[in-house]
């Protein structure tokens, strides 16, 4: 048993490999297959006993219907404008900032950094009922605005250090170069810099994006009308029937695996893979 | 054109003194090659000339118009990096243009300017491509032809042939002489390679530990080299340096008196190229002891020692010398060095 056997080696190592690989496959497609078996099931599908797990009576109509439902729509795109508050806040402010932490030393660098992350150690439940009257008191209470602005500062130290990340990979000397062949350091920036950092950057605003997406504690206490969706399913999902729970579920999943699947590519060069 | 004058630069990072007052004249269409070792400030003194770094202290003028604290952009000198800084997202042909287009020329002028730079280079083929289609050396031709299209007053350039495998950089280096000779351009060169220092310069400054230890020709630096330092830097074999007694005022090589410039010290240290000697018969040569005896082909290498201390000397591939034999040398007085022992420096040669 114990002596070397190359060819039982490698194929056991194949096994391992390829097992790996269909756990991890079925950990993340399984539960969303089942969500959309739900959504797109209709009452039968959802009540019927035993599960065969298999798509039966599919059809679009249940879902369409749930979309037709009052105050979906307009959650929907609720959340698509908070989302899209906290993706340009988040860029806009958190790119110059990594571009800082990647390119110049300054006192107090590494206590910045801490200083960043440490903006998520307070539970967002602690600050709830602090923020809800600030919000009030500045108006913000209730607004689109308001939560996007929440939820940019979820997602702002992250923007952060990940596009940090993103600018040491532009090597220095192409900055150099540019500056030497007639650049300031704002133009080099936009025709070199940005070009080369742009993947990591889209990467780094779909985070944003999915944070936002998902976020639904502080957009649930800061808003009553006004409410993204994730914090409208939560309230109104408890009183519906069960496919319509399955249908809103499918809503919250489909747009972040969509734009996942669209800058999957991208997402790769946060790690440093991307090719240079 | 234009000359470029560094005087008393400085550099510190943080307690540690990187440049120590600098002082270098660079002629109007002068070659002039910064070369030492790694950690030698050679580098630093460059990015301080491209604005890429500030002094500590000191100034630089180029064209007699001090540059100090101006940007990169407004000291009309272009620069060619170690890693050719090639821009990834742009075409072989906006690479060498760049330049140009921040100037905004216009596009005719560009186009001829391009193609001038591009045929002096041989990259013309590669116009349309993106540079990591490209190997090494032709990213090496690319990075030089954008910085001979904007026709810069100063050229720059840090080790530019290091990352090139030995038979490319040969090639470039002869390629670049030819290029950078018919443009005139006053040039520096940083490198830490002897014979593309030696090969490609009008005169070579070599540094060490942030101070300049010499400025001359190629030939001057080889032959009479300043300092130990320099001695054993360049040349390959690295000059040779023995301790001999002084008697009288002289050093007696064999039957050879050879007189010292220092008649009161009582040692001196003979500086000695491995090829300046000649093979002699014992009693009248110098005595050498062969350790190891290499014939390379062009020539015959042998590893010993002389009064005790380590010595390499070529002589001509026709000799038979062995492994173990003991031998005499006759030295080419002309060619000696004289150093003193203690500072390490050696005496002007027109005492020797």
């Amino acid at each position: 048993m114990s002596t070397a056997n190359p060819a039982g080696f490698v194929s056991s190592r194949r096994w391992l490999l390829w097992s790996g690989i269909i756990a991890l496959c079925a950990w993340v497609l399984v539960p969303i297959y089942l969500v959309a078996l739900g959504a797109l099931g209709g009452r039968q599908g959802v009540y019927q006993w035993p599960k065969t797990g298999l798509p039966m009576g599919i059809s679009l109509d249940p879902f369409l219907l749930f979309l037709r439902t009052e105050g979906v729509t307009q959650s929907f795109f609720n959340s698509l404008g908070a989302a899209g508050i906290t993706v340009a806040l988040s860029i806009l402010l958190g790119a110059p900032a990594g571009y800082a932490l990647a390119r110049y030393n300054f006192r107090g660098k590494d206590s910045y950094r801490l200083l960043v992350l440490l903006t998520r150690a307070f539970p967002l439940a602690i600050l709830a009922l602090p923020l809800t009257v600030s919000y009030i008191r500045l108006g913000l209470y209730d607004t689109i605005i308001g939560v996007g602005l929440i939820h940019t500062v979820l997602a702002l130290p992250f923007a952060a250090l990940v596009t940090q990340g993103i600018f040491l990979g532009v090597p220095r000397e192409l900055e150099e170069a540019a500056w030497v062949f007639g650049c300031t350091r704002i133009q080099a920036f936009f025709k070199v810099v940005a070009p080369l950092a742009l993947p990591g950057i889209v990467a780094t605003a779909v985070f944003a994006f999915v944070i936002s997406w998902n976020e639904v504690f502080a957009a649930s206490v800061l808003t009553v009308r006004n409410r993204t969706l994730t914090a409208y399913l939560l309230t109104v999902l408890s009183e519906s029937p069960m496919h319509y729970r399955f249908a809103g579920g499918l809503l919250l999943i489909l747009p972040s695996v969509i734009f996942i699947f669209a800058v999957r590519r991208y997402l790769f060069a946060i790690w440093g893979i991307s090719s240079k | 054109m234009a000359n470029i004058v560094i005087d008393r630069i400085r550099k510190n990072f943080g307690s540690f003194q990187a440049l120590k007052e600098i002082s270098l004249t660079i002629n109007d269409g002068e070659f002039v090659s910064l070369l030492g070792p790694s950690g030698c400030g050679k580098t630093t003194l460059l990015r301080i000339i491209a604005g890429l770094e500030s002094a500590t202290s000191g100034d630089v003028r180029i064209g007699e118009k001090s540059v100090i604290g101006l940007p990169p952009k407004d000291r009309g000198l272009a620069m060619v990096f170690q890693n050719y800084a090639v821009f990834p997202h742009m075409t072989v042909y906006e690479n060498v243009a760049f330049g140009l287009r921040m100037q905004k020329v216009d596009d005719a002028r560009v186009k001829k300017q391009v193609e001038k730079a591009a045929g002096l280079l041989h990259i013309e083929p590669y116009l349309d491509r993106y540079p990591n289609k490209l190997s090494g050396g032709q990213r090496q031709r690319v990075a030089v032809a954008r910085a001979l299209a904007v026709e810069p007053k100063v050229l720059l350039m840090d080790e530019p042939l290091s990352n090139l495998d030995a038979l490319l950089r040969l090639e470039m280096r002869t390629e670049l002489k030819t290029v950078l000779q018919s443009a005139g351009t006053t040039t520096i060169y940083v490198t830490h390679d002897q014979t593309e220092a030696m090969g490609l310069s009008d005169r070579i400054a070599v540094m060490h530990n942030g101070v300049v230890e010499q400025v001359g020709s190629p030939v001057d630096v080889y032959n009479h080299p300043a300092t130990r330092f320099v001695g054993g830097f360049i040349g390959n074999p690295p000059m040779n340096f023995i301790k001999v007694p002084v008697e009288n005022g002289r050093v007696a090589a064999g039957v050879q008196q050879l007189v010292v410039p220092d008649g009161s010290a009582s040692e001196i240290v003979l500086g000695l190229r491995g090829e300046a000697v000649e093979l002699a018969n014992l009693p009248e040569g110098m005595e050498m002891k062969v350790r190891v005896a290499e014939p390379m082909g062009s020539h015959l290498l042998l590893t010993g020692s002389i009064h005790d201390q380590p010595v390499r000397v070529i002589l001509p591939a026709s000799e038979t010398v062995r492994s173990g034999d003991v031998i005499g040398l006759k030295l080419d007085r002309n060619r000696i060095t004289w150093l003193s022992p203690e500072s390490g420096k050696s005496y002007p040669a027109a005492a020797a």
